[in-house]
């Protein structure tokens, strides 16, 4: 089996995640949200995967030059007795779902299937959405725009970061393709084109709450029914 | 080079350098062997001296997270309540002993502080489980060496950052709050920090 992080071609430089972002996923301080983008991207592409080891790394680094803290008395048989516990409890399977061509392993894990399980709603303009997490502090949301369909322009309250799984996008003079991340910052105005020749589907995570507002016309939120 | 007479100090020396490599060097492939000894054997008296490194540090990391005492002795069993369970799931060409502790660790503080999901990359397929490759090991602990080396000679300041932005769970602007710092200093000397330890575990000497 090939696998898909060989086809991938490397995804460029500009297009990749920021040092800042990769870090806070590899020290686990990144909202969960933004790290299914991580994690999404890093299943896509292998320089990624290598960045991240090394971040890990560092932070094993850190943990063996680091100082200690005394364990508590009996602490030792108290895991022993950890470990018999959990060695009565059937081992929860990780459900492994079926490969697919679009969505990876993590994206999968959040929709319980591959693209046709995905419960797709309308947002307007022919586009659709299914959302994947939402604590508050940032969202994660699967959007799928028709071939061709330029979206409106739109401001940021906070970072959003937005990975093509499917088809491009354009935005300004850059193409995004497969793999590709398009970081916005706040106050960055953009204005997305999805490509012609294919539906794009997109892995979009941004930080504060949902806002339909700024990404589709205020026609569309009555058919969002949030 | 010299034969029989000198055959013995040559092994004497060969045997105290040996031992030297033990003691000084990479007690990582150590810890490699206590992993195995675990999965292998269950051996508890491995599994101690793992313990016994690894737990009250694993401690001091959830602390620095912001746990308090019981919270981070609770968590910091589970942590090595994991290490028994997935001893078998260490990757040595892939990981550190310590590296792979961290992400334990650190899975377990996500769940701890922001109890939230850790989202993880689709499983490379490894295809056929593989001997271990000489060359790669040997990179890996290089790499380790020049990382811890390269840890150490890194400014007190820059040091400390990374330490609060792998350690503290603090976001950069929470990490400019806590120091005083304007946002954007915070922001590179982070990044000229990571930039450097990368760069030099990568150096070959």
């Amino acid at each position: 089996m090939t696998t898909e992080a060989t086809l991938h071609a490397a995804t460029p430089a500009a297009h990749q995640l920021d040092e800042e972002i990769l870090a806070a996923y590899a020290a686990g301080t990144l909202p969960e949200a933004l790290a299914i983008v991580v994690a999404a991207q890093a299943s896509i592409c292998p320089v990624t995967r290598e960045r991240l080891r090394e971040l890990e790394a560092i932070g094993g680094g850190l943990l063996a030059l680091g100082e200690s803290r005394k364990m508590a008395l009996g602490s030792f048989e108290a895991t022993l007795k950890k470990i018999a516990e959990q060695a009565q409890e059937p081992e929860a399977d990780a459900a492994v779902s079926a490969p697919c061509d679009v969505l990876p392993a993590p994206i999968r894990e959040y929709v319980g299937g591959g693209i046709d399980a995905v419960r797709w709603r309308p947002v307007g303009l022919g586009a659709r959405q299914a959302i994947l997490h939402d604590s508050g502090e940032a969202s994660a949301r699967l959007l799928h725009i028709p071939a061709g369909t330029e979206l409106p322009d739109h401001g940021h309250k906070g970072l959003e970061m937005t990975l093509v799984l499917q088809g491009a996008f354009l935005d300004g003079d850059a193409r995004y393709a497969r793999g590709d991340v398009d970081v916005a910052d706040e106050g960055m105005e953009h204005r997305p084109i999805a490509d012609v020749g294919e539906d794009c589907v997109c892995l979009v995570a941004c930080e504060g709450r949902l806002r339909f507002s700024g990404l589709l016309p205020r026609l569309a939120q009555p058919f969002i029914g949030i | 080079m010299a034969k029989d007479d000198s055959l013995a100090r040559t092994t004497d020396a060969r045997d105290a350098e040996d031992a030297e490599d033990r003691e000084t060097d990479t007690p990582d492939e150590a810890w490699v062997w206590h992993l195995r000894r675990i999965h292998e054997h269950k051996d508890h008296a491995a599994f101690a001296e793992l313990f016994a490194h690894f737990a009250p540090r694993v401690k001091w990391f959830l602390m620095k997270a912001g746990a308090d005492e019981t919270t981070a002795e609770e968590c910091a069993q589970d942590v090595m309540a994991t290490l028994w369970r997935k001893a078998h799931m260490f990757d040595r060409q892939r990981a550190t002993v310590a590296t792979w502790i961290f992400t334990i660790a650190r899975n377990r503080r996500i769940d701890m502080i922001r109890r939230e999901r850790r989202p993880e990359p689709e499983a490379l397929p490894w295809g056929p489980e593989h001997e271990p490759e000489p060359a790669e090991q040997v990179a890996l602990r290089q790499e380790s060496e020049q990382l811890v080396a390269a840890l150490r000679r890194l400014p007190e300041k820059q040091r400390e950052l990374v330490e609060k932005a792998y350690f503290a769970d603090l976001s950069h602007s929470e990490i400019a709050e806590a120091t005083g710092l304007p946002l954007g200093t915070i922001k590179s000397r982070i990044r000229l920090a990571l930039e450097k330890l990368r760069h030099e575990m990568k150096v070959s000497e």
